[in-house]
């Protein structure tokens, strides 16, 4: 006779309400049901095998002195499988924040979405736009009470709010960093290369721009997991713009064109006579 | 004389190195699908095989479900949450039809199956999935999900086990610019509705050549603003 006693869900749903103010319509957590197996680590390790997040990617965010400069690539990669090569990496939360996507797509779409509707209710309830810090804070405490469980982000959310430009780094192991210049992924160390050579404080938006694409391009062109197409925003006190956005194969031709090939002049035959 | 049971030496010389596989709540019942968006159709295509492990359980399982008039969901992995997967969706359709009076968009149940999804992000349904049909502009529209919830528009896509055999051939015929480039490029396939049905017959009879999960027959359903229609094809069945 099968035990099917196991087989009962038995739900995180009472803890997890309990940390969440239930009175605010969507502002409380979703709530997830657990699976009762005896060996829930070893489940998760294998759902999350099963689920493959995209963990290759290159993006990066910058503050300087105009506002703030992001950028990503647009591959997601399944081990060796390239799944996609138009993923958007950066997610525009509203108007004026953007926050970027490294680790599980899913994760990523999802609490970036879910934060989006937040930052909307601190409007309504306050009248007054969420700061940069704030909507981080939101973030990063949504993604510590799911420590441990699995989640896979590596997000930069950047904006401007009334002290100016903003970046912060949040990561799904609970971690929320402030700075001024970060790059999350397998290929940021590529990226950190170039955008360390070259950043000044001072640069036009247009030199940040072309930095930020070049940052992207060099990483991508090193790094398997990265490739598809460079998206540069731009964050400024009048809102985001997307700035640009360039296939990598084509940026490599524009940054190292090949040289024409000299042609060597024809030897004429000479008839002895 | 007593004897005295002397273990095996066998079995304490030579432990097993693996431990015994446990109870998986979850199986693999093979299958692709394909779905091609276009000017003004969308066409999505299943293989109808159902396997467990080496052996076909049945050669003519619906893998497609319509939800509403203009949306068909095409799935593939573990049937069981597949078919779980689409009845909660078609519950939730029928409180969104009684709430508003009229059907869901392509795009908005894009985004509740995207949300349903991520809802199970601690115990997935093991579903591979691929959305089509039309938005409200009557453009074709194609969606595409991995297990957990994360999702995207495009002009074509393919998931299942036949995925990696088809996804270069579409690539090669179907590839555009880049939603992402900017200026902005008209990324729809320039294909007929005749012609990109040809191409699915051709990718799965491909497929089926190399891929074991997927054989018997292709069923294809093609939506267009005349309305929706089916055709069957066999494939191989080795």
């Amino acid at each position: 006779m099968l035990d099917l006693r196991l087989l009962e869900p038995c739900s995180l749903q009472s803890s997890l309400a309990a940390c969440a103010d239930p009175q605010v319509l969507g502002a409380a957590p979703p709530t997830f049901k657990l699976p009762a197996v005896a060996d829930l680590d070893g489940f998760q390790k294998a759902a999350v095998q099963m689920v493959k997040p995209a963990k290759g990617t290159t993006t990066l965010a910058f503050v300087f002195k105009h506002g703030v400069i992001v950028a990503a690539d647009s591959r997601a990669s399944m081990g060796n499988y390239i799944s996609s090569q138009t993923v958007k990496k950066i997610l525009e939360i509203n108007r004026y924040l953007l926050g970027t996507m490294a680790g599980g797509a899913a994760d990523c779409q999802f609490w970036q979405r879910n934060l989006g509707t937040r930052c909307r209710l601190h409007e309504l309830a306050n009248k007054r736009r969420i700061s940069v810090a704030g909507a981080s804070k939101l973030l990063a405490n949504t993604l510590y009470s799911y420590r441990g469980m699995g989640l896979s982000m590596g997000t930069m959310i950047a904006g401007w709010d009334e002290s100016g430009p903003g970046l912060y780094y949040v990561d799904s192991e609970g971690g929320r960093v402030e700075g001024k210049c970060f790059s999350v992924g397998s290929g940021s160390t590529y990226a950190y290369g170039v955008l360390d050579t070259g950043f000044r404080f001072d640069m036009t938006v247009d030199e940040a721009v072309e930095l930020a694409r070049r940052a992207i391009y060099h990483a991508t062109f090193r790094d398997g997991a990265s490739g598809g197409v460079a998206s540069v925003y731009y964050v400024g006190p009048q809102g985001f713009k997307k700035m640009s956005g360039d296939d990598v194969g084509e940026l490599h031709y524009k940054y190292y064109p090949v040289p024409e090939a000299t042609v060597e002049a024809e030897m004429e035959d000479v008839t002895t006579s | 004389m007593s004897m005295v049971f002397a273990p095996c030496l066998t079995e304490t010389a030579a432990p097993t190195t693996h431990a015994e596989p446990a109870w998986s709540p979850y199986d693999n019942n093979g299958g692709t699908c394909v779905a091609i968006a276009g000017e003004d159709y969308c066409v999505i295509a299943a293989d109808t095989r159902m396997s467990t492990g080496f052996s076909i359980l049945t050669r003519n399982y619906s893998k497609i479900h319509q939800i509403t008039e203009k949306s068909v969901l095409a799935s593939s992995g573990f049937q069981a949450d597949i078919r779980a997967l689409q009845k909660n969706l078609d519950a939730r359709h029928q409180i969104y039809q009684h709430q508003h009076n009229k059907q869901m968009s392509c795009p908005a149940m894009a985004q509740l199956l995207s949300n349903t999804l991520y809802y199970k992000r601690f115990f997935p349904y093991y579903a591979f999935n691929v959305l089509g049909g039309l938005d409200n502009e009557g453009r074709g529209c194609v969606y595409s999900y991995d297990a957990v919830g994360s999702y995207e528009r495009s002009g074509y896509s393919s998931q299942g086990t036949g995925m990696q055999l088809i996804m270069p051939v579409l690539d090669n015929q179907l590839k555009s610019a880049s939603p992402l480039v900017l200026p902005l490029q008209k990324s729809t396939t320039p294909l007929s509705e005749f012609e990109a049905v040809d191409l699915v017959k051709d990718t799965f009879a491909s497929a089926a050549e190399r891929d074991i999960y997927t054989g018997d027959a292709v069923e294809i359903v093609i939506i267009n603003r005349e309305g929706v229609r089916r055709e069957l094809m066999d494939l191989k069945r080795d």
